[in-house]
């Protein structure tokens, strides 16, 4: 497998869609090639970074504002 | 959507189902619970496609009351939260456009590069990297990081990765076929990599001549 091969199934890889015949040929790869390995890897923890870590908080009186607005004139009929 | 169609008769019916049905009898308390289980996901949403806040306070309260209206259109052959990303998507666009004085803004915009598409830092990640910043750099970062992908790509990672929906969902509520979304992802989650490696990546450690070179 080269490493074109492997990115094309990067995806699959790390969402855990890949056939079990297919995980043990990228995790063959992965053996010999740690170029391969630390974009697993680095891609991996992207992922992780942007899941666990909110950059848009809704503070909780803009929350009630908005909340109540929209409440309010779906109560008249919008 | 025939898939679609059979996984919901397979499933348990998903609990929106109730909430909407009680909405459309008139019970306001039903909509009010879904208001409160996905306003923070739309204004999210709503924020990385207009990145203006203000814009994005507009989309959610647009987007949950032209639900609201058209609730009677909604089948239930989705679940009701991708028929109402489909709407904040739409609504964040058309934000975008006036902002933008009418020049045409779509999904499709801004994906004919090539960047990211072959990885190009190659060097690993220190552990635990995030910890070398404070919350606030850190939240910094990555909006800024973010914020300088194409805006298609980006609406794709944050449903997809960020959201949690399903590739076929987040095709139905983007409008795109399931090989644009994966296509997309991959570019999206390449180019973030490529981004935070800046960041992120191990320090280099000074080599034994040079530390040698300091002493002497």
């Amino acid at each position: 497998m080269t490493c074109t091969e492997f990115l094309a199934m990067l995806d699959d890889m790390i969402d855990n869609t890949v056939s079990r015949e297919m995980r043990a040929d990228l995790q063959e790869h992965l053996k010999g090639c740690e170029h391969c390995e630390v974009t697993l890897n680095t891609t991996r923890k992207t992922i992780e970074i942007y899941r666990s870590h909110e950059i848009y908080e809704m503070p909780p009186t803009l929350r009630d504002r908005l909340h109540k607005a929209i409440m309010e004139r779906c109560k008249k009929g919008c | 959507m025939a898939t679609i169609q059979s996984i919901a008769n397979e499933n348990e019916p998903h609990p929106d189902v109730a909430l909407v049905e009680r909405v459309k009898t008139g019970d306001i308390s039903a909509y009010d619970e879904l208001v409160r289980k996905y306003d923070r996901q739309i204004f999210r949403i709503a924020q990385h496609i207009t990145q203006n806040r203000e814009d994005a306070e507009d989309v959610m309260q647009d987007a949950f009351l032209k639900a609201y209206e058209k609730l009677d259109q909604f089948q239930g052959n989705s679940k009701f939260y991708t028929w109402l990303v489909r709407i904040a998507v739409n609504e964040s666009l058309m934000r975008l456009r006036k902002r933008r004085t009418g020049r045409m803004v779509s999904i499709d915009e801004d994906i004919e590069t090539d960047e990211g598409s072959v990885p190009r830092d190659l060097a690993d990640w220190a552990p635990d990297p995030e910890q070398n910043y404070t919350q606030a750099e850190l939240a910094e970062i990555l909006r800024k990081t973010i914020q300088g992908l194409p805006p298609g790509f980006r609406v794709v990672f944050v449903l997809r990765d960020v959201d949690g929906l399903s590739t076929e969902e987040t095709a139905e509520s983007l409008g795109l076929s399931v090989p644009a979304v994966k296509s997309r992802l991959l570019r999206a989650r390449l180019q973030l990599r490529e981004r935070l490696a800046r960041y992120f990546k191990r320090k280099k450690v000074p080599r034994e001549k040079g530390v040698k070179s300091d002493v002497h």
